[in-house]
């Protein structure tokens, strides 16, 4: 603040207020909703007084979305998504900093040009690989006449196969697969002083040792950045879910909201619906209310 | 920029950037290249591979009024969408840059929203906006049948939109007030020495300063608006009713995945492709721009 502006500063805070009901409002509902029963749901307009049914409706929810199972596999599978990012990444962006042969311009393009189409864009292909993932290797293998040469000389017929569906591989090498934490560990590398580097040569290490004992302990503040936000950016993840994990006992917490959503036909038992939506957004948001310095961080320096 | 200091071993190079660029030639560029092959054959319907048919899936499409009017609702929706979000943001940011009171309760606050899945906030805001239960629907006690996105499509693409906007506000808060704070204090307190009010301040000196963020954001929010707004569509409408709210990338999943269209979905999927990679290369050049700023 500059100068005294008792009016202006009175409409900001009325703005500001205003936000911020708008920001908090859905998240009241949803935790209101849950509390109630099923007339106290149904009735218009809906109390705003929580009530004592909560923890029956928490119950209904997890049985009802097999919670119990689907949050571990969440669990697992955005660890894994967030884990898989930062050391590919982090390894990644280290030869395309720290090296210099031929074709390294070549390397940085491809895995640069992947931040162009996100995953939901191009579905469709990315599905088919999911079926068998070695498909473009047996392909190449097909199409130089490798395959037909090993059936000649030794009787043997490759055949390549890994089946992706229903499982934790497919679901989470997909998302691994981008160039944004590339990126933002290309930005921080490009940070860290040559000296550095140069007295790590003088003494005797090489890129393994500099890059394991310099660079990793450095850069553990973007390893927590970058961390937090696939964790969160993985739990959110819905239509690739949906699509790989065709066994219902194999599915995400999130992909189950939708057996949560009250049929038109049934019991418009809304309180339950809240109560799981609230028990399956949890863990990010609270992840996010603790991290929030290095969520933030992560943020602005991913996307820019 | 380039190091001065680097590696020279080659071997040991490659084994570093090996595993990422095998996933991304599997995941990435293998599935890319087949897309393309997708659009341009047509697979038969009684087996033997397929057949080439040229730009025949792109005219098909082209032609077809259905997918012009998904072109149409995406476009509506992102613009609208950012719009909100955008403007909004700017707005708080603006404001919690002044540092009043309790900013640092705002700064948190405004990006939770962007924590919640896509479809948990769409359940939440299905329920919030029903027509008979809910907090909306009381519009419908008032005046009786105002209110139904079940049923009136113009409501249920308000629905989405309003669902969609929540949820980016804190995320362009984010970007705007770290693009505020980046504004030397001096500039701000040299005008106001001047002479200048906070809106004059606002307008001539903040807005200027923050366009290149604002075109950056512009971009990532009509991306986003083409690809996160599946799980809401999804769980919110279904891109229902009549098809009022089918998005592009809903369309895509709708008549791949359910209509077992590869052809003509692979198509759709390179159109996408084609807009989204001339949004991207619009905010490198622009990105571009702002470096050669510093």
């Amino acid at each position: 603040m500059i100068e005294r502006t008792p009016i202006f500063n009175l409409i900001c805070y009325t703005i500001l207020a205003l936000g911020l009901v708008i920001a908090l409002l859905p998240f009241g509902i949803v935790i209101i909703a849950a509390t109630l029963d099923l007339k106290a749901v149904n009735t218009v307009p809906m109390p705003l007084v929580p009530s004592s049914h909560f923890w029956a409706n928490v119950q209904e929810a997890w049985t009802r979305a097999d919670l119990g199972n689907k949050l571990v596999h969440s669990m697992i599978f955005a660890v894994a998504v967030a884990f898989g990012k930062v050391l590919l990444s982090s390894m990644a962006a280290f030869t395309i900093v720290y090296f210099r042969f031929p074709g390294r311009y070549l390397i940085f393009w491809l895995i640069f040009i992947t931040l162009m189409l996100p995953l939901e864009v191009r579905i469709v292909p990315t599905y088919s690989i999911a079926a068998n993932a070695l498909q473009p290797f047996q392909a190449i293998l097909d199409v130089t006449g490798l395959t037909s040469l090993f059936a000649w000389l030794f009787g043997i017929k490759i055949k390549l196969e890994w089946g992706l569906l229903n499982s934790y591989p497919g679901l989470v090498l997909p998302l691994v697969a981008t160039a944004t934490g590339t990126f933002l560990y290309r930005q921080f590398y490009l940070t860290v002083p040559d000296e550095l580097a140069e007295a790590a040569k003088i003494d005797g290490s090489g890129p393994v040792r500099f890059f394991v004992d310099v660079l990793l302990p450095l850069s553990r503040a973007n390893m927590i950045a970058l961390f937090t936000i696939m964790f969160v950016w993985a739990w959110n993840q819905y239509l690739w879910p949906l699509l790989i994990t065709t066994d219902p006992k194999f599915g995400i917490a999130v992909t189950e909201l939708k057996t949560l959503i009250p049929s038109e036909f049934g019991l418009p038992d809304w309180n339950v619906a809240m109560a799981g939506t609230l028990i399956i957004m949890s863990p990010p948001l609270i992840l996010v209310i603790l991290m929030q310095r290095w969520f933030v961080r992560g943020l602005i320096s991913t996307d820019k | 920029m380039e190091k001065r200091v680097t590696f020279s071993s080659t071997i040991t190079g490659l084994l570093f950037v090996v595993p990422m660029l095998l996933l991304i030639f599997v995941f990435f560029y293998w599935p890319s290249a087949q897309a393309l092959y997708w659009a341009f054959t047509l697979e038969q319907p009684w087996g033997g591979g397929n057949r080439w048919v040229g730009f025949d899936n792109f005219s098909q499409l082209l032609s077809d009024p259905v997918y012009w009017g998904a072109i149409g609702r995406s476009m509506m929706f992102g613009l609208s969408s950012t719009a909100i979000a955008m403007g909004l943001a700017l707005i708080l940011a603006l404001l919690t840059d002044r540092e009043l009171r309790g900013h640092k309760i705002y700064r948190s606050v405004f990006i939770w929203p962007y924590a919640i899945a896509a479809p948990a906030l769409g359940l939440a805001f299905r329920f919030i906006l029903a027509p008979e239960a809910g907090l909306l629907s009381i519009i419908n006690q008032v005046w009786p049948g105002l209110w139904n996105p079940a049923l009136d499509g113009k409501d249920a693409m308000i629905a989405v939109i309003v669902a969609f906007s929540w949820k980016y506000i804190g995320y362009n808060f984010i970007f705007f007030l770290s693009a505020l704070q980046g504004i030397p204090r001096s500039l701000t307190e040299a005008a106001a020495m001047d002479g200048s009010g906070p809106m004059r301040r606002i307008l001539d000196i903040q807005l200027p300063l923050v366009t290149p963020t604002l075109f950056f954001l512009l971009v990532i929010n009509i991306t986003e608006s083409f690809q996160d707004s599946f799980g809401i569509v999804d769980i919110m409408t279904q891109g229902g009713p009549a098809r009022a709210t089918e998005l592009m990338v809903y369309k895509i999943y709708f008549d791949g995945f359910k209509g077992l269209d590869y052809s003509g979905a692979a198509a759709q999927s390179i159109i996408l492709m084609l807009l989204v990679i001339i949004l991207t290369i619009f905010q490198f050049r622009f990105i571009e721009r702002r470096v050669h700023y510093k």
